[in-house]
This record gives C-alpha cells, structure tokens and sequence, in this order.
C-alpha cells in the first residue's frame, strides 16, 4: 500500500476541479451548470482541509467560509434561473442569449 | 455829424419799406404803395447826400485825414472770447471777425450817391410804368430788397459785409427778372441769372476765404493797410491767385466773358429792373469790388492784365452782337456788357479813377437809355421789335430828346458825359506802362466806332424812318405820363453835366473827379494812410501834369470814329421801310447770322456745361454727369451689390456641398462605416452564449498560471487538449443550433417568443 500524501489529495481535488469547469463550460442544462460550479467549490475545500492539516487551522476557517458562500451563492443562482425560467419556460443555456449581436 | 453817425440808417431805408411791403402790402393801396416805398428810396438818397457832404467835411481834418470814415455797430461774424482763432498762412493766430460795419470814403460816396439817385428816379418812373400791372407792391418790395442789398454792398467795411449785399443783390435780381413768373421765358432766364452769378460767387468766395488766410482780416482798412505796408513782393502768387478769383466774382456779377450770358436774357424782367439792376446798380458791384480791391490788384501786374484783357475783349465781342440785335433792350443789354468791359479795361490797366468815372456816368445814360427804351415799349403797347417801330419822333418827343442825349454820351460825343470818361479809359490804355496795352486800346477804339453805330441805328430804327407799325398800335402811340418822362429829363440833365466833374488837365479842367478819388487809389505800393500833407500827396500821384500831344491826337481819333459811326448809321438807316434789309446780311450772310444768333454761345454752353442737348450719343456737362452717374450707379454699383449676393449664393453651395459630402460623408459617418466595418469580425466574438463566455475566462485563467509559472509542463498540455475540445465541442453545438433555429423559424412560426 501506498501512504497517503497530500499530492493525492491534490490531485484529487484537481481532478473534481476539472471536472467541474468542463461541466460548467459543456453542459446544456442550467441546473446541471449550477451543480458543477458547486463542485468547482467543493474541490477548492477539499484543498483547503487538506492543507489545513499540514500548516494550522486556517485552512480550515476559510473552507468554512468558502461553504457559507457557497450557499449564498447557490441561493442567488437558483434565483436566476427561476425569473429566467418564468420569462423563459427553458432551462437550456443556449436560449440566454438576449446580449447577442 | 448826423448823417454820417447815422449813415447806417441807409441801408435800412429801403429795407423798411420792403419789410412794409411783406407784411402790408397786399393790402395796400397803389397809392399807399408808391409813397411808402419810393419815399424811403427818396429820404436814402437825401441822406446819402448829406452823408457825403459831412464826409467831405470831415476828412480834411488832420487827424483822420482823407480817412475813410468806419462805423461799427457790432460784432457781426467772431466772437470777443476768440473762439474763432485760425492760424494765417505765416502762422500767426488770427481772430475771425466780420462787424456789422459801415464805411464812407471817397469810392463808396460815389456809388452811394448814384445808386441811391439813379434807384430814385426810377422807382419813381416805375409809379407810372408799372401803374397798370398787376403785382405793383410786389414789385415795389424787390426794388425796395434790392436797394437795401446794394447799398450794404456799397456800405460795406469788409467783405463779409459786402458779400451779403453781392448776394442780396443776386437774389432781387432773380427774383425781379421772373417778376413774371407765369412765363417760362422769364423763369429761365431768372435761374440762368442767378446760377451764372452763383459760379461767380464761388470764384468769389474762395478769393474772400484766400484773403482771409493771408492778412488775417477781412477788414478793407487792414487788409490794405497790410498790402500796401511793403511786405508783400510784386507778382506775389497768393495775391495773384485771391485777385483772380475775386475777379471771376466781379465776371459773374458784371457780365464779363464767359459769365455775360444772364444779362442778356435778363431783359424778360419790366424795363425798370433793367434800367436799375442791369446797367446802373447791380452790374456795377464787380467794379466796385475790384476797385475796392486794388490794393490787391495793384500787387498782382498778371492778374490786372487778365483784368484789362477779358475787359477789352467782353467790350468788342458784346458790341459786334449788339450791332445786328432787333429787339430795343437786347440792343442796350448787349451795350452795357461792352460798357462794362471797357470799365474792366480802365481797371486792368491801372486807371482806376478812370473805370469808376466811367461807371458814374454810365450809369446815368444808361439808365436814361433803358428808361427810354422803356417809354418807347409803352407807347408802343409792348412791342420791343425795332423791325415794328419808326417815325417816332414827333408823336414821343420828350422820350426822343432824352434818348438822343444818351445816345450822344454813349456814343463819346463832345461834351456829352461818355466822351470824357470813355477817352480817359482810351488814354489811359494807350499811354500805361509806356504802351503795353496799345492792342487793347485798338480793340477799345474800334469798339467805341461799334457803339456809335449800334446805339444811333437804335435811335434812327426807333424814331425815325418811315412807320411800319401796325395800324392799331399806330393809333395808340402816346407820350408818357409825367411820372416816366420827368425822370428822364433828370437823367438827360446828369448824362450832359455828369462828365464835366472829369474834365482831364489836357482840356484845360482840373478832373476834379480823380482827385477826389486819390485817398481811395494809391498808385505806387506806397503807404499812403499815414496822415500826410496835401503836397506830398499831389507829389505822389502820376506826374502828368504837362499834357501829352498824342492825348489831344487820341481824342480827336475816338471823336472821329464816333462821328463816323454816327454818318454810317444815319446813311444806312435813316429811311428804314418795311422789310428793310440789314446791309450785313446782304453782304456777308454768315457773319450776320452768327452775330445775330449771338455767336452761339448759349447753345456751346447747352452742350458742354449743362448737358441738355446731347453731342452725338454722349451727354456732357452737368446733366451728362448725371447720366453717367446714374449709369455708373445702375450697373457699376448695383451690378457689385447683386455680383455680391450671387458670390455669397455660390458660396453657400460649395459650402451645402463641402458639408454634405466632406464633413458629414468623410468625417461623420465614414469614421461609423469604418467603425462598422470593423465590428463584423470582431462582434463574432458575442454569439449570447454564457459558457462561451466562460470558457474564455477559463483560458485567460491558464495564461495567467502559464505566465506565473514560467514553462508549461505535462499539466498544462492536458488542459490546452482538454480546452481545444471543448472548443470544438463548442463549435459544432453552435453550428447545429444555427441550422436548428432557422428550420425551427421557418416551420414553426406559432409558437413564437418563449419555447425550446
């Protein structure tokens, strides 16, 4: 068995990284878009912690503060894509195209 | 001292009676008319004599001695605060001043003695004259005007003064010559006679302004006190130029060529104007005034030789019109600008005493030969035409005698009044400036034969022949009523007496006359206003005492051609008939006409100075300079404004186009085309898509690590493949959305706005 070092941690966090931002940048769905920008997040916290554990509790403190925002801004997304839903009925990101040329 | 304290009541005389007639007189009676206005001329003339014997009296007195007398009653022109300073032509300051100032010495005593005699006689003759006319207190009112204006003239003790009484003296002039104003014959020739006078006026005025600005006064006492105090040179070229001009006024007013033309027309005046404006009084002004002058005139030898010249030749060139003339005043009026012209000669060669003798019996016979021709005119009922009259001589006697007795002394026949001033003008010609002017004293003395001639044809057309009136005239020829002839029978007295106040030494007189008039002409450029004693004065006149033999030779040569002229007349005209013929136009046909048509000269004046007949296609003179300056106007001018308003026009459309196509084309809206241009590649880059938009975010992100971290490693290479796909992922998405939208837009058209 291997031990585990904090590259392991890293590259999974990198990897939930990527996989966020090619879900943010490929998928049709709003909702979906939504749900990767929040595991764009939740890969940043995985950093943090993980590095908590090497340099002191700082880490820690921010990835609590990281979460809370999180949550607001999740709360402000889904209330977008509500009023758009509303003035829309689509959730498809191709139909937001009102600022085209 | 009465009169002379008082001699400004003189001129007021006349003046009150004019002022009675503005205000009164249409509502007076002729006879209230007659005695106020012929009464004031009558107490000016008593009160003239006695000024003039006062004077006479008074100047012997050494302390003001052969002084003329000045009497001032206030500052006319000026001001005593020195308002009117004005710098003289050395610089000096001088005060402008012009008093209202009266003066008497020995020249205006005998102007003032004849004009306000000779204007009293024929005021009176004008009660029976004009006794049937309408418009008598008008008339009365002008000659009153009149006299008041010329004896300012005369009273005058400086210009300024004078040059009122000149103008003065024009307007009555017009204003009597159109006394008949509803005839246009006499309105004419009332404008022509006061617009010549004005050209002679401006002459006039510039010499007065010349004469100002060199002795810094207009006062004839310090003007020649100045000229003769030896300052100025002889030939000095001011004073040559301020006598000239005085004397283009003295042309202007005394008819001398080219300004003789007025008097001649001014016969449409009543005959009573002629006799006293036109040969006794306002004609005589230019006499007056260049003898007032003749300190001046003295100074300047080039200006008196024009003087004597235009003299010699108005003299000879009025006779030979007045030789052919058929109507009885032109006749006289012609004779009194060659009688002028021979006062002018006398002037112009130095014999001033000579020119003013002259003038004062001139005066008197030809006043007496208008008066006349006047008394004739009313017997005949109003023909004038020598052609119609004859045989008058027994049914007009006292009118015949009297004329015959002018004629005489005009004439220069011993010893009538004309032959001793007319052979002292002769003399003088010959012998001055030991014989310079012999040419002129020829032309006077074939001149004098002229005179003879024209006036005794006159006499024999007039009185004499055979009758070839009409019968209905024939039947009311009458003598004149006492009122004409009895000033007449004084006129005839003064033409035969007159000239014996100028008896020269040579016919054993004393010529009182020029004596008389010796403080007034100094001969040399000598101070002669200083008191000095009477010896020294007889010293410094001319040394002629011991007669000259050619004198007597002279006078018997100019007796002579009178006589002949006399015989000529009196063969050729004493049996004149109907349709008789002019011995003139038998021989020499085109001589005859030109004299007859007077030379032409008005018609010369009508082409070039008036413009009122053109030459050719072109109009000269003053109408013509109108012409051209309304051409110039209508062409010049306005063609500039309107060429003004189509260059703005023209500059409006460049302008239109300059903005249209350059500012708005080029620089407004090619900056937006370009702008434009620009965009469509660039607006490419906004297709609406928001993960578009992210993923450039994205890809900025990785060049800022690419560029904190310096080399790209493994990592960085999995993310630019990773990226690329998306991009192409993108790309083909966006590709088939396209296709999808347009067959979805066309298809389904219902449901439109919101939908999938």
């Amino acid at each position: 068995m291997v031990p585990i070092t904090p590259i392991h941690y890293l590259i999974l966090a990198a990897a939930l990284f990527a996989l966020g931002t090619i879900g943010v940048l490929t998928r049709r769905n709003v909702v979906v878009v939504l749900m990767s920008i929040e595991l764009i997040l939740n890969a940043v916290n995985l950093n943090l912690v993980a590095f908590s554990r090497l340099w002191g509790l700082n880490g820690q403190v921010f990835a609590i503060f990281v979460i809370t925002d999180a949550a607001a801004e999740a709360a402000v997304g889904l209330g977008i894509l509500i009023a758009f839903f509303r003035n829309r009925e689509t959730v498809n990101v191709d139909e937001v195209d009102l600022l085209k040329w | 001292m009465f009169f002379l304290d008082h001699i400004w009541l003189i001129p007021l005389f006349p003046a009150f009676g004019a002022a009675m007639m503005f205000f009164f007189g249409r509502k007076l009676q002729k006879a209230a008319v007659s005695a106020v206005c012929v009464g004031v001329v009558v107490l000016a003339f008593l009160w003239a004599c006695g000024a003039v014997i006062q004077y006479n009296a008074w100047q012997v007195a050494p302390e003001h001695y052969h002084q003329p007398f000045q009497k001032i009653l206030y500052t006319w022109l000026g001001s005593d605060t020195g308002h009117l300073t004005y710098t003289t032509h050395n610089g000096t300051q001088a005060d402008f001043r012009a008093d209202a100032g009266f003066l008497l010495d020995p020249l205006s005593a005998i102007w003032l003695l004849f004009v306000t005699g000779v204007g009293m006689l024929i005021h009176i003759y004008s009660i029976g004259y004009m006794g049937h006319e309408g418009g008598y207190y008008r008339f009365f009112g002008y000659l009153n005007l009149f006299m008041f204006s010329m004896l300012t003239l005369v009273l005058g003790n400086n210009y300024a003064v004078l040059f009122v009484g000149w103008e003065g003296v024009g307007l009555c002039s017009y204003l009597l010559i159109g006394f008949y104003f509803h005839r246009k014959s006499a309105s004419d020739a009332a404008n022509k006679a006061f617009i010549v006078n004005r050209i002679g006026d401006a002459g006039f005025l510039l010499g007065m302004f010349t004469l100002a600005w060199y002795f810094g006064s207009l006062r004839f006492t310090d003007i020649n006190h100045l000229a003769r105090s030896g300052q100025f040179q002889m030939g000095d070229p001011v004073l040559t130029a301020a006598a000239l001009l005085l004397f283009v006024g003295a042309c202007g007013k005394s008819a001398q060529l080219p300004l003789y033309v007025w008097l001649p027309d001014a016969m449409e005046g009543p005959t009573p104007v002629s006799a006293l404006i036109h040969a006794a009084t306002m004609v005589t002004a230019g006499v007056y005034m260049v003898a007032r002058s003749n300190a001046i005139f003295v100074l300047a030898p080039n200006a008196m030789k024009t003087v004597a010249i235009v003299g010699a030749l108005t003299a000879i060139f009025a006779a030979s019109i007045g030789l052919v003339q058929n109507d009885i005043k032109r006749v006289l009026a012609y004779s009194t600008v060659s009688q002028l012209g021979y006062m002018f000669l006398a002037l112009g060669v130095g014999a001033f005493a000579a020119g003013v003798f002259h003038v004062f019996t001139h005066s008197f016979f030809k006043a007496l030969l208008f008066l006349g021709s006047g008394s004739v005119i009313h017997a005949m009922s109003g023909e004038q035409d020598m052609r119609n009259m004859g045989d008058l001589h027994r049914r007009t006697p006292i009118t015949h005698w009297t004329m015959f007795i002018a004629t005489l002394a005009i004439a220069g026949i011993f010893p009538f009044a004309g032959f001793f001033s007319k052979d002292e003008i002769l003399w003088q010609a010959w012998s001055s400036e030991s014989g310079a002017y012999r040419l002129l004293w020829l032309i006077g003395v074939v001149t004098a034969f002229m005179t003879a001639f024209y006036m005794f044809r006159l006499m024999f057309l007039t009185f004499h022949g055979k009758p070839r009136m009409s019968h209905e005239v024939e039947h009311h020829i009458h003598e004149s009523p006492n009122s004409m002839t009895m000033p007449l029978v004084v006129l005839a007295v003064c033409s035969v007496f007159a000239g014996w106040l100028g008896v020269p030494h040579s016919l054993g007189g004393s010529n009182r006359f020029e004596k008389f008039l010796e403080p007034v002409f100094a001969k040399e450029a000598a101070p002669l206003f200083r008191a000095e004693e009477p010896s020294q004065l007889a010293a410094g006149k001319k040394e002629e005492e011991h007669t000259n033999p050619a004198e007597y030779a002279l006078m018997a040569l100019s007796l002579g051609l009178a006589v002949a002229g006399w015989g000529l007349a009196w063969k050729v005209y004493r049996n004149a008939d109907k349709g008789y013929v002019e011995p003139m136009a038998a021989k020499v046909p085109p001589v005859y006409t030109a004299m007859l048509n007077k030379y032409y000269v008005d018609e010369a004046y009508d082409y070039v100075f008036t413009g009122r007949r053109k030459v050719g296609s072109v109009r000269l003179g003053a109408m013509g300079l109108g012409e051209a300056s309304s051409w110039f106007d209508a062409r010049i001018v306005d063609g500039t404004v309107n060429g003004a308003g189509w260059m703005t026009r023209a500059f409006s459309t460049l302008s239109m186009w300059w903005d249209k196509w350059i500012i708005d084309g080029l620089l407004v809206n090619g900056p937006a085309i370009v702008a434009r241009m620009l965009s469509y590649p660039v607006k490419l880059i906004q297709w609406g898509l928001v993960q578009w938009y992210a993923l450039i975010m994205v890809l900025g992100l990785l060049g800022f690590m690419a560029a904190e971290m310096g080399i790209l490693v493994w990592f960085g290479w999995i993310a630019v493949g990773v990226l690329a796909a998306i991009v192409a992922y993108f790309v083909v998405r966006l590709i088939g959305r396209r296709a999808e939208k347009s067959r979805g837009a066309s298809a389904a058209a219902g449901a439109a706005g919101a939908g999938d």
